[in-house]
């Protein structure tokens, strides 16, 4: 399916009304996929889910690995090369959430419907996405749902895969229900970190200086606020969450803190991970407690140039649709597939309200916009327009 | 009779499992030569109708071509049901506007039987509009006893399976009014009846030569009434049910369901006048009976509620006696 990008281009408002019979399938799938709980770790429903409906569009190499992924192939006419489109599984919400999906005549709210049911239904549509359309990829194309992609899953999933994987990957693209217009290309520096503090149950509460486990956690947390950062290149220390004690007047024996690390510049992650494995050993020693920092998860920093042809094509793409691209780094699944030299993006498929809350929101129409997006890019890069 | 409903349960009860395969069905259904609708009755039903909408057409008309029509009978919403139905691509229509010159009775009943002039299909499934886990096999599960058993003619949804726990047998899925009043009437006057788990169910899918022929309350009674009358004319063996596992709906308060009893009770009393019951009443059975799931297998179990009776005190000579009471 060579063509050039002006045709590319050109075909993005045809595509974008031809795909409106596919909507209830579409729009189906999120739902379904949504109301199946699958909180990170616990994937195995919602990938039989995938599973079934890569059965029933009657796709090739159709396969769950050991790490839980489900992958399926639609086979390209010459079948060289293999672009790998992939979204993540999992969600922020556990099992005891009620999962019930909501419609509107034009949104549609539920936890987790934008992050990630939507970008999950859109790879599982993509076989009729491109029947309706007509075309035939030169390359072979590799759907997968993948698992343990956050939190402590620690993309767990595309790791697995990737590493296991036979097909050599051309390219990648990492599918997002929300937001339309984002573009991820770079993978930025992170470090997610837990410090976890325990008092000896023999400790000698009327010792001098011995408070209890909050005032030591805040210790820390104070320390770490005092590490200077740059504004250039982007850095920041995100508190997550904090935990420790059961009432009000009882002397709370462990406390938890969750934070994570982001920069863009190289090297600064490790910079400050040495620092705040400096403080949680300076406090440890003046507190006598036991503090114990462990790593939770790791991301190098990386990624595609400005300059690359897949970053110039997107933004094309997003400008003919008259859509802002809203450019961050990734710590998603994008980082994976860089850290392993595959040219790769990440795309937003609709605009949403209430990310990550039980109201999420995702607005219906807009979703054609990111549908067209994501064949117009996939056109492109199985015609070699993304090619350095 | 205890052993031919034993038998009725085990040829005629099913689970949704079984009808995974749609496209079996679809097969089913073209061999068969016949038209399937799918009716939703609404009353201003907005936060739900869209995802039943979506999910029926997705999964039941462009996916695998088991519905050929699929129709939203309002009864004068006043939120945006039609709209929203409309949206996503269901022929929408208020009660009022079909058969008109009929008139128009306010109820679920009364769309019920209107979609029988308006819709096309040899077999209509009817399917009530405030489900939250709205899920293709809620049509599918209740179709498909239609299209592989030609003797069913009515089938019935069910869910939340009883269950036996180590105290006894948990207050069955067939819901407050069903276990409080239609089981024990049932019982009494139909025992076979008493056999299907959840008589009330909004969801069932019947062949046209049934739902022409029979009378529709259009308010509560419309389920009782068409067991009732379908079970005097085609007998238990017309009769399917289906496990569907879960159903989230909204509860309704112990109100609603006391004016839901009264309606059903007049269509109950009715439907004894009608077959002449009132005045020659069977003998009344003293077997109550429920049921036990153990996998896909049901149990009827009979329990014995004799309601003896003592006379009053002053017919007890003792009691006379004591108190001075001549007798």
């Amino acid at each position: 399916m060579s063509k050039s990008l002006e045709t590319i281009l050109k075909d993005l408002p045809r595509h974008r009304d031809t795909l409106q019979p596919v909507r209830e399938i579409l729009l189906a799938n999120a739902m379904m996929i949504g109301e199946i709980p699958a909180p990170t770790g616990s994937e195995e429903e919602r990938i039989t889910f995938l599973g079934n409906r890569f059965t029933e569009e009657g796709l090739q190499d159709i396969s769950i690995d050991e790490a839980g992924n489900c992958m399926a192939v639609i086979p390209g006419s010459v079948g060289e090369n293999n672009i790998l489109i992939c979204a993540h599984a999992d969600t922020v919400f556990n099992d005891k959430v009620d999962h019930a999906m909501s419609v509107s005549h034009n949104s549609i709210t539920g936890p987790g419907i934008g992050d990630n049911s939507l970008g999950l239904a859109a790879v599982v549509t993509l076989p009729q996405i491109l029947k309706i359309l007509n075309i035939q990829p030169t390359d072979n194309l590799i759907l997968l749902g993948a698992t343990r992609s956050l939190g402590r899953g620690d993309l767990g999933g595309i790791r697995f895969f990737l590493e296991n994987c036979k097909k050599p990957i051309r390219s990648g693209v990492c599918v997002e229900g929300i937001r339309l217009g984002r573009l991820s290309y770079s993978s930025i520096g992170m470090l997610r970190g837990e410090i976890h503090l325990q008092v000896p149950s023999e400790y000698d509460w009327t010792r001098f200086g011995a408070t209890n486990a909050v005032a030591i956690l805040s210790s820390v947390v104070q320390n770490i606020m005092r590490i200077p950062l740059p504004a250039e290149p982007k850095t920041k220390i995100i508190f997550g969450s904090i935990s420790a004690g059961t009432s009000f007047a009882t002397q709370p024996t462990s406390a938890r803190l969750r934070f994570e690390i982001r920069s863009e510049e190289v090297g600064m992650v490790s910079q400050l991970k040495r620092q705040i494995e400096d403080i949680v050993e300076e406090t440890a020693n003046a507190t006598s407690v036991g503090l114990d920092f462990s790593v939770v998860a790791e991301r190098k920093t990386g990624g595609l140039p400005y300059g690359h042809p897949m970053v110039k094509c997107i933004r094309k793409i997003l400008s003919e649709l008259q859509v802002d691209p809203y450019v961050e780094p990734s710590v998603g699944e994008l980082s994976e597939l860089i850290a392993r030299d595959i040219p790769s993006v990440t795309i937003g498929l609709t605009r949403a309200t209430n990310k990550n809350e039980f109201n999420e929101t995702i607005e219906i129409q807009p979703a054609f916009d990111g549908l067209a997006q994501l064949v117009a890019l996939l056109t492109a890069i199985d015609g070699g327009l993304c090619d350095e | 009779m205890s052993e031919q409903i034993e038998k009725w349960l085990e040829t005629n009860t099913f689970h949704h499992g079984e009808f995974w395969d749609i496209l079996k069905l679809v097969r089913l259904k073209e061999e068969q030569g016949i038209k399937i609708s799918l009716c939703i009755p609404t009353l201003n039903e907005e936060k739900t109708i869209g995802k039943e909408t979506v999910i029926f057409r997705s999964e039941l008309m462009e996916r695998y071509p088991l519905i050929d029509e699929f129709a939203v009978i309002d009864s004068g919403s006043k939120d945006k049901t039609l709209e929203v139905a409309a949206s996503f691509g269901a022929d929408t229509y208020s009660a009022k506007d079909i058969l008109p010159e009929v008139g128009n009775r306010p109820g679920k009943g009364e769309n019920l039987w209107k979609a029988i002039y308006q819709l096309k299909g040899d077999i209509i499934v009817y399917v009530d509009a405030d489900i939250k886990n709205i899920h293709p096999r809620f049509v599918y599960g209740i179709v498909a006893p239609l299209l592989i058993k030609p003797t069913i003619q009515y089938c019935k949804a069910f869910y939340d399976r009883p269950i036996t726990y180590s105290s006894g047998i948990r207050a069955s899925g067939g819901g407050r009014v069903t276990e409080i009043l239609i089981r024990p009437l049932f019982s009494l006057f139909f025992p076979e009846l008493a056999s299907l788990i959840q008589p009330l169910s909004g969801e069932f899918a019947v062949r046209r030569k049934v739902l022409e022929k029979i009378p529709f309350p259009i308010g509560y009674g419309v389920e009782t009434a068409h067991i009732l009358d379908v079970y005097q004319e085609w007998g238990l063996e017309a009769f399917g049910q289906c496990d569907l596992d879960q159903r989230i709906h909204r509860n309704q308060s112990t109100n609603a369901l006391g004016k839901m009893s009264f309606g059903i009770l007049q269509t109950f009393l009715n439907r004894l006048k009608r077959y002449g019951m009132v005045d020659k009443l069977p003998e009344l059975s003293t077997l109550y009976r429920q049921f036990q799931a153990e996998g896909n297998r049901y149990d009827l179990l009979n329990k014995e509620i004799i309601e003896y009776e003592r006379p009053p005190m002053t017919t007890i000579p003792a009691y006379c006696e004591k108190f001075g009471i001549q007798p």
